[in-house]
């Protein structure tokens, strides 16, 4: 009886964690991936693998940390699997830079202020897409997941001075980016 | 930009990241907040994907491939066994013309050999009524010198 009520709370537990994280992982997946349809199987496969190993998280990092790094290890398996079968799978479904600018919120803005945005974020994007794997990871993980370095380092498994550097040439990237076309 | 003016861009703290530029991650950021909500709220249909069993499919083209072969094979096999059979007859009856021919000079040497015989012998031999024409012969020319 007390085994179940443990196995209950440790239910609840992990229904929590999903609850509370799943937007968060499909969001830096998308933003990863450019690709819905992706994102979603990738965060289902997060979270399944996560479940499967649920009793082995021990709490030493946060369940977000965790969950991410799984989130990255499974889009790195994903890529090197279609490297490998590239004949089996050619088709993409990311959509292009342009669309992926399409998207603001909806706040009260002037005309003017969303082209704007519209503009910024396209170059963003563009900069996105020449970085290395490793520095869109990093990228993506401080300015939209917004985590702290040492949070980032857990996630990806570097150090915090590797990440650093990681970020800072990324937004050097970034900042060409914005250079070159001002 | 020497490589000191380089290491202080590059090492800026994200916190002091210039105006403009804070400003567009944040439009960024915003921006990917926005299409995560909105693909997440998204009504979703339960896709039935076309699961195409490989296994199955590759077991019975080969399937297919080794029936082809053998009914291929087993065709090829008989078509050949008829053209031997054919050319052994062929063969069998030019050999068999080849003896009736051989048979037919035989027989005709023997036949003009025996023509030969006869006639040579017939030379030689008086016929069955030849000494009795000498006779008469012989009785006409005595009975004229009796006269």
């Amino acid at each position: 009886m007390i085994k179940v009520s443990a196995e209950e709370i440790a239910a609840q537990e992990f229904e929590s964690v999903v609850v509370s994280h799943r937007p968060q992982i499909f969001r830096f997946l998308l933003a990863s991936t450019r690709d819905v349809d992706l994102a979603e199987t990738l965060t289902q496969d997060c979270f399944l693998k996560a479940h499967n190993n649920w009793s082995s998280f021990r709490g030493e990092s946060s369940a977000l940390t965790w969950l991410m790094r799984i989130a990255i290890n499974l889009q790195k398996d994903h890529w090197r699997n279609r490297r490998l079968q590239f004949w089996r799978h050619t088709r993409t479904n990311s959509v292009d830079l342009d669309e992926a600018s399409e998207w603001l919120p909806s706040g009260e803005r002037s005309a003017e202020q969303r082209m704007l945005a519209k503009e910024q974020v396209a170059r963003v994007w563009q900069a996105v897409e020449n970085l290395s794997e490793r520095q869109r990871t990093v990228f993506l993980l401080r300015f939209v997941e917004e985590l702290e370095l040492k949070q980032i380092a857990e996630s990806t498994g570097m150090g915090e001075g590797t990440v650093k550097a990681h970020l800072s040439r990324a937004l050097a990237r970034v900042r060409k980016e914005f250079g070159e076309r001002q | 930009m020497n490589r000191e003016d380089f290491r202080s861009s590059n090492t800026k703290d994200p916190e002091t990241i210039e105006p403009e530029l804070r400003q567009a991650l944040a439009n960024f950021k915003s921006s990917v907040d926005a299409w995560s909500d909105a693909a997440m709220s998204r009504p979703r249909e339960a896709k039935v994907q076309e699961r195409r069993n490989w296994g199955l499919i590759s077991k019975w083209a080969l399937g297919c491939v080794v029936f082809a072969g053998t009914v291929t094979g087993a065709v090829y096999q008989n078509y050949r066994q008829a053209e031997a059979a054919k050319a052994e007859a062929a063969a069998r009856a030019a050999e068999h013309e080849r003896e009736l021919a051989a048979q037919r000079v035989k027989e005709q040497t023997a036949e003009d050999l025996m023509a030969k015989v006869d006639s040579d012998i017939s030379r030689e031999v008086p016929s069955a009524l030849e000494p009795l024409a000498l006779m008469t012969e012989d009785e006409n020319s005595s009975e004229g010198r009796k006269r």
